[in-house]
């Protein structure tokens, strides 16, 4: 698992790599009452702005970590926003991109660099 | 820096209790406060309206007007500050007010109470110094004393009588809006929520015991500001400084429920406050906007700031209030809107992130209060 200082996890499943946010950012966000995803199918650069997600206190979005392709997003996340708290590395995973180069990836945090940030 | 800011800020009385019970501490209106418990907004939320939850709110200004002359010639001059019944309050109970500038804006909201040789007056945390100044000086005849050495604590919920009466035996008998001193306790039956409750004026010598105690009694559980401003929300309460200011009057914020009788056009003390010729004219005529429920249609909650449009593109208002409401299940706003459109049911659209999104004109408040009536 790879992770931003956005607090993003990146997950690579064959060709296509896995986003979603860290436990450590569901937990500050708090409830989860709103999700609001990209439409498939969309080019997308690094830093832009593609999910909305808002908890009973704040609204917050999702940036996309690496430029490349959403080609998939998690329906599930709309009709069941709680689930962000419940399972944040694992069903409750965001959109699934495609990358040109996997490479890219090699620049982001480790677990270990992660778990440092966030002391 | 981060220490420098956070000297700044004034700690309360109870501050080390709510660490231990793992407070989120977070800055709001000059004080370190808690905005959560472990449990989060929604859990403490729920919990309230199930059970009952304990919210310092210590950081609220508690003061006392005590006459110079006679309490009449105090009642007297402190209903020329507010568009209220001072005169007609029995000894013994509480009411709502609201400040008043001379453009009929509101100052601050508030609550006071009855106490036989004095008032007891509780204000809002950010205005409390600007209230105290603008009482002494409108108020020459009356001595103004803030009260600086007591907690305050709101005790919220279904679960709130069974657990103060077993400290203070007798207290189940009080009404809504009573007051009562037992001892060193002030205590008065009402709050911020919704709910039958409490708000509990505590010595602060005795504060934390007191605290204890409450948490130790059955469904009692420490409630932090998040929860406390969703509670509100769902019972149609106004946010001071954000669903009502010194630009709104009582009269457009829909609290005409606040002025009485005798304060208005045709009553025995007619007029005679600050503001008195534009809430009268308003309360005549009508005023030119009003605070309203709305309901988003979706999912997306229409938070403070979001502006509203009729469907053929015209602005018609603004959110002051949203979220979503754990007790709903669904976002619920208040906000302002043009007199034309103000019916319950009336079709809007609000505009969160560039998109105008459906909501829907509807009565306030969102989740029926149980006030203990």
């Amino acid at each position: 698992m790879k992770y931003t200082k956005d607090h993003e996890w990146l997950r690579v499943e064959g060709d296509l790599v896995v986003v979603g946010i860290t436990e450590h950012a569901a937990t500050q966000l708090g409830d989860v009452v709103f999700v609001e995803l990209p439409e498939p199918d969309t080019m997308v650069a690094e830093g832009d702005e593609v999910c909305v997600i808002e908890s009973v206190k704040a609204a917050s979005d999702i940036l996309a970590p690496v430029d490349g392709e959403i080609v998939a997003v998690n329906q599930k996340l709309v009709d069941n926003p709680g689930l962000v708290n419940e399972d944040p590395t694992g069903t409750a995973w965001f959109f699934k991109m495609k990358l040109d180069d996997l490479g890219v990836l090699d620049q982001l945090m480790d677990e270990d660099e992660y778990q440092e940030l966030i002391g | 820096m981060a220490d420098l800011v956070e000297t700044e800020l004034l700690l309360l009385g109870l501050n080390a209790l709510h660490e231990e019970l793992g407070g989120k501490m977070v800055p709001f209106a000059g004080y370190l406060m808690p905005v959560q418990y472990p449990d989060g907004v929604m859990k403490e939320h729920l919990h309230t309206r199930a059970a009952a939850g304990l919210f310092d709110v210590s950081h609220m200004g508690q003061v006392i007007l005590r006459p110079k002359g006679s309490m009449e010639a105090l009642k007297l001059a402190f209903e020329a500050l507010m568009p209220v019944d001072v005169l007609g309050l029995a000894e013994g109970r509480q009411r709502y007010g609201l400040f008043t500038n001379d453009q009929g804006g509101i100052l601050d909201d508030l609550m006071f109470t009855n106490r036989g040789d004095h008032l007891y007056v509780v204000v809002n945390a950010a205005c409390k110094a600007a209230d105290i100044a603008h009482m002494t000086a409108g108020m020459p005849r009356v001595s103004v004393e803030p009260v600086t050495d007591r907690a305050l604590l709101a005790l919220q919920g279904p679960g709130a009588e069974a657990a103060l009466e077993a400290l203070l035996p007798g207290i189940a008998a009080m009404r809504f809006m009573d007051h009562r001193v037992v001892g060193d306790i002030w205590v008065s039956r009402s709050g911020y929520t919704g709910e039958d409750g409490f708000e509990i004026s505590v010595p602060d010598a005795q504060a934390e015991g007191f605290a204890r105690k409450l948490l130790a009694q059955q469904g009692v559980a420490p409630i932090g500001l998040g929860a406390r401003d969703s509670l509100r929300l769902e019972a149609g309460l106004c946010l001071y400084g954000h669903d009502i200011d010194t630009t709104i009057s009582p009269v457009e914020a829909n609290l005409t429920w606040a002025i009485q009788k005798a304060r208005k056009t045709g009553g025995a003390r007619e007029g005679g406050f600050s503001g008195a010729a534009r809430i009268l004219r308003e309360l005549a005529e009508g005023p030119e906007r009003l605070r309203v429920g709305l309901r988003p249609e979706g999912r997306a909650p229409m938070r403070e700031g979001v502006e509203l449009f009729a469907p053929d593109g015209t602005p018609v208002g603004r959110v002051t209030s949203g979220g979503f409401g754990p007790s709903v299940n669904a976002p619920i706003a208040m906000g302002y809107v043009a007199r034309a459109h103000v019916t319950k049911g009336t079709a809007l659209l609000g505009e969160v992130r560039g998109k105008r999104l459906p909501v829907t004109v509807c009565d306030l408040p969102f989740h029926p209060t149980t006030y203990n009536r």
